[in-house]
Formats: C-alpha cells, sequence, structure tokens
C-alpha cells in the first residue's frame, strides 16, 4: 500500500471537471484508490461520492493505492493531482 | 387518436409536433413490477440514449458557446456513469420491484439532497446537475422528446396553463399553436395569441401524462378541436385547410399600402397593438398606420428586478425610431391584476382586477413611474412618441401626473439631457373616465378605450375566470353608448379618441364605430388587413 498527501492549488478545490478526470483516471489502474479528508473517504473511480467531499482549495487530502500495480498507479495518481489540482 | 375540445382563441389551423411543458413537480408514478430484468434492459437503454444526448449537447455547445461552458455536458456525462449512482437505482428497482422511472427519480433526489446540504455554494449548485440527468433518465425511459426552445423545430405547445412572463420568452417562430387545458378566452394569454396570429385552443381536458413531446397534433381553432396523432384522413385535411389559410393570407397582403377608406370616403387610422421591441416587425409587416398600444410592461415582466432607465430607452428608441415617424403610443406601466411580477412584491389581493395596479402603483411609487418618465421623455426625442397613462378615475389624477412629468422636465433640464414632450393621453377603461371624459378631454391629448377592463368593470364580470364567459356580452348596448359618449366629448373638445381593446377588431362592429366617429383602431397586427378589406367595402 501506498500513500501520499496533496495539499489543493486548484481555487474552487475539487470540482465537478478534475473530479471526473480524476475518476477516468483512477479507472486506468487495477489498485483501489482512496482520497480521504477529516476521516470522510471515497474510492476515486466514484465521482459523486468524490464531490460529495467537498474538498476545497488549500486543504490536504490523504491518497492511498493498494493493489497489483500500486506504483504505477500511485505515480500517476500524483501527476495527476499535481497537475489539474 | 384523442381528440379534444376546447374554447378557441384565435381562428387557424396548425398541424405539427406536440411540445408539451409539465409543471415541475408532477410526481413520477410509483409502479410495482414483476420483471425486474427488463427494467434493468429499460435503464440501460435510457443511459446510452442520455449519454448521446449529451454528448450532441456538447459539442453544440462547444461550437457555440465554448469550451468551458461546454463541460458541464460533460460532468453530466460522467455523473451518468457514476457506479454509486447507477447501484443505487439498480438496487431500488430490484429490491423494491419499482419501475425504473420511479428508483431513478427517488435516488436523483437523494443525491440532491446530498449536495444540496453541502455548505459548498459550488457544490450545493451541483444538485440540480443530477435533478437534470435523473430528469434526463426520466424522459427517455417515457420515450418522451425534450424541448429545446433553441433548437426546437416549430412545435404546438401543449400545457396546463401558460404564464404571461412564459409566453414572451418563447421564441414566436418556433410556435405553431397553443393548446391549454386552462385559461380564459380574455385572459393575457389568450390575447398573446391573437396577437402572434396563432391558432390556440383553451379549455382542453388534455390528460399531460398520456401525451407526449413529439406527438403530431392538430389543431384547429375554427372548430376548437385538437387532435393527437390524427389518422391519416384529418392530416390531410388539415393539411388542405392550412393550405388555403395560407392562400387567403397572401389576398391579404394585396391590401398592403391601400388606405383604410370607405367607399363614401370616411377614413379611420389602424394601428398595432404589440407587447415587445420584436413585435414592432409584425407590425409593419402587415401594415399598421402606427403602434396603438405599445405594452411597456413586458420590459418589467420575466425578470427578477426593476428595468434601468437605459434599458428602457433603449427599447422606447428602438421602437420609435424603427416606426420612422409613425405614430408610436407608449403606455405606461400596466403590472397588476393578471400580470405579476415578484419583486414588485405586490402582496396579494382580493380583488387584484379592482387594485392596486397600473398608474395607482405609479403614483405612489414615484420613483418607478420618474424612471419610465425620464426614459420615454428621452426617447420622444427620436420619433412620433406619444404617452398614455392607464385605469384613469378621476382628473386628479391626471392633474398629479402632470406634477410629476413637470418635475422630470426640471430633472432633465437641470442634467442638460436632451428630452421632447409628447403628446400625452389616457386609457378609458373605468366607468368613473366615461362619466367625467367630458373633462378628461379638456386636460389630455386623445383617449384610447380600454374595452376589456371597461367591459370588466362595467358588467362586473371578471375577464379571468372561465365560468363567466357566458356573461361575458363584449356588445353590451352599455359599452357602446359608453363608446359614443367618450368620443362625443373627445370631439367637443378637439381631441381624438380610439379604441385599443380586443373590440377594436371585432368585424361586426367595425362599420358602427367609423358611424360612431372613432378615429383610431388599434388592433392585433393580424387584424389590421382584414379590418382594412371591411373598411373598403362600407
Amino acid at each position: 500500500m501506498k500513500t501520499f498527501d496533496y495539499t489543493i492549488k486548484d481555487e474552487v478545490g475539487i470540482h465537478a471537471r478534475p473530479a471526473g478526470q480524476l475518476v477516468k483516471e483512477a479507472k486506468k489502474y487495477e489498485s483501489k484508490i482512496t482520497v480521504s479528508i477529516n476521516g470522510k473517504s471515497a474510492e476515486a473511480t466514484k465521482l459523486m461520492a468524490v464531490m460529495g467531499l467537498g474538498v476545497k482549495c488549500g486543504q490536504t487530502v490523504e491518497v492511498t493505492v493498494e493493489g497489483a500495480d500500486e506504483d504505477t498507479a500511485c505515480e500517476g495518481i500524483r501527476t495527476f493531482f499535481e497537475e489539474n489540482l | 387518436m384523442i381528440k379534444l375540445s376546447g374554447k378557441p382563441v384565435y381562428q387557424g389551423i396548425a398541424m405539427g409536433p406536440a411540445a408539451v411543458l409539465r409543471k415541475e413537480d408532477q410526481p413520477v408514478k410509483r409502479i410495482r413490477i414483476a420483471d425486474t430484468e427488463t427494467e434493468i434492459a429499460r435503464l440501460k437503454k435510457a443511459g446510452k440514449e442520455a449519454s448521446q444526448q449529451l454528448q450532441k449537447l456538447y459539442e453544440k455547445a462547444k461550437k457555440e458557446v465554448g469550451e468551458s461552458s461546454a463541460a458541464i455536458f460533460e460532468v453530466h456525462q460522467m455523473m451518468l456513469e457514476d457506479d454509486d449512482y447507477l447501484d443505487a437505482i439498480h438496487s431500488m428497482i430490484c429490491t423494491e420491484m419499482v419501475n425504473a422511472e420511479f428508483a431513478v427519480a427517488m435516488t436523483g433526489d437523494n443525491f440532491a439532497a446530498m449536495f444540496a446540504g453541502m455548505d459548498d455554494d459550488y457544490m450545493k449548485a451541483r444538485a440540480a446537475d443530477v435533478k437534470d440527468i435523473s430528469n434526463r433518465l426520466i424522459r427517455n425511459l417515457s420515450g418522451e422528446k425534450e424541448i429545446d426552445f433553441a433548437s426546437m423545430e416549430p412545435s404546438v405547445i401543449v400545457a396546463d396553463d401558460l404564464t404571461p412572463s412564459e409566453t414572451v420568452q418563447m421564441d414566436k417562430e418556433k410556435i405553431l399553436a397553443f393548446v391549454t387545458v386552462h385559461g380564459s378566452a380574455n385572459s393575457h394569454t389568450s390575447i398573446l395569441a391573437r396577437m402572434m396570429n396563432i391558432p390556440a385552443l383553451i379549455g382542453v381536458p388534455v390528460n399531460l401524462n398520456e401525451i407526449r413531446s413529439g406527438m403530431t397534433v392538430m389543431v384547429d381553432g375554427f372548430r376548437g378541436e385538437a387532435v393527437f396523432e390524427p389518422s391519416e384522413e384529418i392530416g390531410m385535411a388539415a393539411r388542405e385547410r392550412i393550405q388555403k389559410e395560407q392562400d387567403k393570407i397572401k389576398l391579404l397582403q394585396e391590401l398592403k399600402g391601400k388606405e383604410n377608406r370607405t367607399k363614401d370616403g370616411r377614413t379611420i387610422n389602424i394601428y398595432a397593438n404589440i407587447g415587445s421591441v420584436s413585435d414592432v416587425g409584425y407590425a409593419l409587416e402587415n401594415d399598421a398606420g402606427g403602434i396603438g398600444l405599445f405594452r411597456s410592461e413586458f420590459l418589467y415582466l420575466g425578470r427578477d428586478d426593476y428595468p434601468s432607465e437605459e434599458e428602457q430607452f433603449q427599447a422606447y428608441r428602438q421602437v420609435v425610431q424603427t416606426m420612422a415617424g409613425k405614430k408610436v403610443i407608449i403606455r405606461t406601466l400596466d403590472i397588476g391584476a393578471d400580470k405579476q411580477a415578484d419583486y414588485f412584491d405586490l402582496g396579494k389581493e382580493d380583488n387584484p382586477a379592482m387594485g392596486y395596479r397600473a398608474i395607482r402603483i405609479c403614483l405612489k411609487e414615484q420613483e418607478i413611474f420618474c424612471t419610465q418618465l425620464r426614459a420615454l421623455l428621452r426617447a420622444a426625442v427620436y420619433g412620433n412618441l406619444s404617452v398614455m397613462y392607464p385605469m384613469i378615475t378621476s382628473v386628479d389624477e391626471v392633474t398629479k401626473i402632470y406634477e410629476i412629468v413637470e418635475r422630470v422636465k426640471e430633472e432633465l433640464d437641470t442634467n442638460g439631457i436632451p428630452y421632447k414632450v409628447p403628446e400625452q393621453g389616457i386609457m378609458i377603461e373605468t366607468p368613473a373616465a366615461v362619466m367625467i371624459s367630458d373633462e378628461l378631454a379638456e386636460m389630455v391629448d386623445f383617449f384610447s378605450i380600454g374595452t376589456n377592463d371597461l367591459t370588466q368593470y362595467t358588467l362586473a364580470v371578471d375577464r379571468q375566470n372561465e365560468r363567466l364567459d357566458d356573461f361575458y356580452n363584449p356588445h353590451h348596448k352599455a359599452i357602446l353608448k359608453m363608446i359614443q359618449m367618450v368620443v362625443d366629448n373627445a370631439h367637443i373638445a378637439g381631441k381624438w379618441a380610439g379604441i385599443c381593446g380586443e373590440l377594436g377588431a371585432d368585424p361586426k362592429l367595425t362599420k358602427r364605430f367609423i358611424d360612431m366617429g372613432i378615429d383610431e383602431l388599434s388592433v392585433a397586427p393580424s387584424m389590421i388587413l382584414p379590418l382594412r378589406e371591411i373598411v373598403r367595402e362600407i
């Protein structure tokens, strides 16, 4: 299992469009990817759940990746966050 | 085939696809089903359709509005594919044995509630998105076509009832006819249908749940019939009659440019009643001699705050310039009764027809009145503009109005803003005004008789009460006598008098009106040429 933290830079937080793109990205991998904040968590493949976290600009999320391809998945997801959020 | 009768409001015949306007809070029926597999299959199909629809919308939006605005449709597609959303619908169908529509509606509401409960404004707004995609799925499940007013093909609007604000926002080019369950012959909506030359039926007992958008419907404004999914026979007959109507219209076009002159040389002005700047086109197309009534309240309806002086000025100026020297009579704000705007905060009244409306609002809320007057006086520089004040009942009211106009003039002078004082007239639409029309004639430049309200007040019949249509006799002797009195009093004072109410367009009375000495009839644009034909035969 791999984890990393990420602080959101995007002004609107995790809004619909990047959330949707995150879901697309996460679905590429076998591993289970979870995004958590303040005790709440959502699987990165579930759009409504991710949006439901209500992550705002400046907040820090914890991302966990667990599965056969966790190395590539983790890299891929981290890059995604850095480029889009 | 479903045949229904209703009351015709405008004689004409049209045929085309129905566009059903359902009030949003019509609940989705919960139906117990036995075969969950079929429901799941229906759901899948509806989902696929939805995805395709959204793809089309995305592409259209991208072209017309740009990538970032179009993005919302992509989001909708992703929401439709969300596992949690779909799982919830599936499980409701399977565990509760209900129809897909209901499962979608419930799930949609739940997710929408989740978003609405978040403390982030952006997320709160997403509740509407969830509702939107759920409604899309439900529409697809019930085989209903979506109404997209912008790219909609010309259709017959079928609704429970229509408010003046709703009809204002519709694209007139796309409307073939109106069919409503409610509405009264003299309500504003009916007047609009006549103005738009659109066949309309009211009081049609349509079951909005049985009718779907896309169904062909034939509307016969002559016989008062609406036929949904007409048979071959009926369809063909309708097409023939539509052709005949179009030929008749061509004939009338030949009357364009000719005078409104009787065989014995008497003339009468025939002007147009309009409700928006874009209607000026209709007026000119139909060879109106001028605009006898420009209903300025359309600038105030269908929005949530007051129109600014600048906005009004631009609108009035445009009309006046487009009419190029022909008279344009603009009626000041006539809100109240059946013309409602929430932001005016008028409150509920027991008798709105006899309530706080029109000039009464203007005399109490002088700022709103002054804004309109300033815009009118400024616009008067650009053409032949006249102002008309509605709902007058006393000499006192006119005196007060003139005092306010003086103040407005001083203000404009002080600020060096160019203006012109237009011809000022009043509407005679109350029995009181009729009785003192001799005194009023000394004070104003002209009268315009509002027969709709005058008849309502004189016969004590509520214009908007469908049950009273039998008691509403617009040809009542009392009304005709009143009209004669008003015309005579105007002429004694050397002023002119016209009619802007619906009665003016009544072909049975045209000769009578000319005999009475009426100077002007202001009617729906579609009636101008037919009336001219009648006048020339007298």
